[in-house]
């Protein structure tokens, strides 16, 4: 342990309390930082040389094709998975070491209507959850409506979650993530499943805390348009590499064509929407499945192939 | 048991203080009703978390290591108890390290393979153990449908002794191991030993059936370890009153049916498992009609209370 993160572990104890604007500001590290990163799941190699800065209180989205490693790097910032290669470090220590002050949540998973259990206590648990023995004294229950109230959720955060929609799902367990005020919001496919105004509603929901609260959120996309407007920072995945920087610089025809080593084209259409059309399929692609399947219909807007981005842009039309 | 209402007597009469005072007239009956109580207890909190987890499958596979349990202990001229909980014990290890191990790579279609793989390993070494022993087992009925006479002070005293340990450590990783059960990735990422817990939990559960085993038998288990927590979660989707909800049915399915064997003199798992079935259905019946009132003639719906 170096002495710096000693000094960052006895801020972040502190920083538990009320007030940590300035301890905030004081550890002015950067949320997410990796270099040179090489990540490999078994023997394979997912990807590499990737380098990727993410300032404090910053939105970014992590985009690219299913299987190009968008996930891997949240396991590499969560801990579960140790790099090969190159460095990395969240909030300024190694991942895994600051784990009360990251919150998570992992690609969905619904609850179904036998999860009898209240949404209030999901969100109770992001809070004390990972305590041992019995909870004598009920902490923090102004922190849980607070929570609760962020995200809209107060009028059925009583009710069993399994009999919730989607979205009110969604919300909650956002609550849950931001109930101990983590200074990193990490997000696996939050908008996935949801229709699209809940996409729209949820995304403004996660831009509003980042603003808000002054917490850094990274989450893992499959579209980008939801989170266009809002979004500081992107990184994209693709051919085992990763570009990272501001989306109107690296969601670019030149920027994705390098990235690739194929031609790849950007359209804008009238409504300030991105299209991506050309990008190659990723190995692990099942390339039929979109044809059945109509929760990712909407979703589709990245795009995998000509034919079927500008069917796609015929149905959004 | 026809013996024992023949020492009641003639059933269950209007007055209920002079019921319980027939019902405790003798201390076999006594120590039926400790027993049956310390069961209900350690079955309604351990079968609480069980039933959230979905592990129902994981339980009745250590359910049925009381067979080879009790034969191995018949073949060693060791008393049933320590056979129940040895073999529960050892097919929770393993099923908790395998699947573990397993749930890794392959999910939970690999963790129920496991389980059932050390559930028909051990009923055949149940098997062998009779055949090895080359005799007749005795009482087969009460280890399979359970029996509330001859529960000696000493079996009290012993599953005293589980319950207080089984309950202590609910205690202890219950918060962790109710995060890991409703989500558990989050709950790693948190910093909780979910496979740990996992492995742990399995322990506890084997304790819990091995001792719930002594009374209901092998085969009824499941009265007190699913029906209560199951019909408490449909009442409730609350944590703590849940919990508490369960362990209370348990204890009144396990005293109801233990008077009822005591004044009728029928089988007392029977019992136990008629009034615990019945409380399900009644409860999922009420929570049917809370959800739909409309299938109620004349009823117009209403707002569900959320409980």
């Amino acid at each position: 342990m170096s002495p710096g993160s000693h000094l960052l572990a006895r801020a972040r104890r502190a920083g538990d309390g009320d007030g940590d604007e300035g301890l905030r500001a004081a550890v002015a590290a950067d949320a997410v930082r990796l270099h040179r990163a090489q990540a490999r799941i078994g023997r394979e190699v997912v990807w590499s040389e990737v380098s990727v800065t993410i300032a404090p209180g910053e939105f970014a989205a992590i985009l690219g094709p299913n299987g190009s490693g968008k996930t891997t790097l949240l396991r590499v910032l969560l801990g579960e998975l140790a790099l090969a290669h190159g460095s990395a470090s969240v909030l300024g220590v190694p991942p895994g070491a600051p784990k009360g002050a990251i919150g998570y949540l992992p690609q969905r998973r619904h609850f179904d209507p036998g999860s009898r259990i209240r949404g209030v206590d999901l969100v109770r648990l992001g809070l004390d959850g990972a305590r041992w023995g019995l909870p004598l004294r009920r902490l923090g229950a102004e922190r849980v409506e607070e929570a609760l109230e962020l995200v809209g959720a107060s009028a059925y955060a009583r009710r069993s979650i399994g009999h919730l929609s989607g979205g009110e799902q969604q919300r909650l367990l956002i609550a849950q993530a931001l109930v101990s005020r983590p200074r990193l919001l990490l997000l696996d496919e939050p908008l996935d499943s949801l229709d699209l105004p809940n996409q729209t509603a949820v995304a403004a929901l996660l831009a509003r805390i980042c603003r808000e609260q002054q917490v850094t959120v990274l989450l893992v996309a499959h579209d980008v348009n939801p989170l266009l407007p809002y979004l500081d920072r992107v990184v994209y995945f693709g051919a085992g590499r990763a570009l990272a920087g501001a989306p109107r610089q690296v969601i670019t025809a030149e920027a994705l064509s390098r990235l690739y080593g194929v031609p790849i084209e950007v359209l804008h259409t009238a409504d300030g929407r991105l299209v991506v059309v050309g990008l190659p399929e990723a190995p692990a692609q099942h390339s039929d499945r979109h044809a059945h399947s109509d929760r990712r219909a909407h979703s589709d807007r990245r795009a995998q192939s000509d034919r079927r981005a500008q069917s796609d842009c015929h149905a959004d039309s | 048991m026809p013996a024992a209402s023949a020492l009641a007597g003639a059933g269950l009469s209007p007055d209920p203080i002079s019921d319980l005072q027939q019902l405790t007239e003798y201390p076999f009956m006594v120590n039926a009703l400790e027993a049956g109580t310390i069961v209900a207890v350690t079955a309604g909190a351990v079968g609480w978390f069980m039933v959230l987890r979905r592990q129902t499958f994981a339980g009745h596979t250590l359910s049925l290591m009381a067979f080879p349990g009790a034969t191995f202990a018949l073949l060693l001229g060791l008393s049933a108890a320590a056979g129940y909980f040895a073999f529960a014990t050892v097919a929770a290890l393993v099923i908790g390290v395998a699947g573990g191990a397993q749930s890794d790579h392959g999910g939970r279609g690999q963790v129920s393979a496991v389980t059932g793989s050390v559930q028909a390993f051990g009923l055949a070494c149940g098997f062998l153990f009779l055949s090895l022993y080359r005799g007749v087992l005795a009482n087969y009925e009460s280890l399979l449908f359970g029996s509330f006479l001859g529960i000696t002070r000493a079996q009290v005293l012993t599953l005293a002794i589980v319950a207080a340990a089984t309950l202590g450590v609910i205690a202890v990783i219950g918060r962790p191991l109710l995060f890991a059960s409703i989500d558990e990735g989050v709950a790693r990422a948190r910093g909780v030993p979910t496979r740990a817990l996992a492995s742990g939990f399995l322990l506890l559960l084997g304790l819990a059936v091995a001792a719930t085993a002594q009374i209901t038998g092998v085969l009824l288990v499941f009265a007190l370890l699913v029906a209560p927590p199951a019909t408490a979660q449909l009442i409730t989707p609350r944590v703590g009153l849940g919990l508490a909800l369960s362990i209370a049915l348990g204890v009144f399915v396990s005293w109801l049916g233990l008077a009822l064997a005591y004044f009728y003199g029928y089988p007392v798992g029977f019992y136990i498992t008629t009034v615990a079935f019945a409380m399900y259905v009644i409860a999922r019946a009420a929570r049917a009609i809370v959800e739909h009132p409309t299938f109620l003639p004349g009823r117009a719906p209403v707002a569900d209370a959320g409980a």
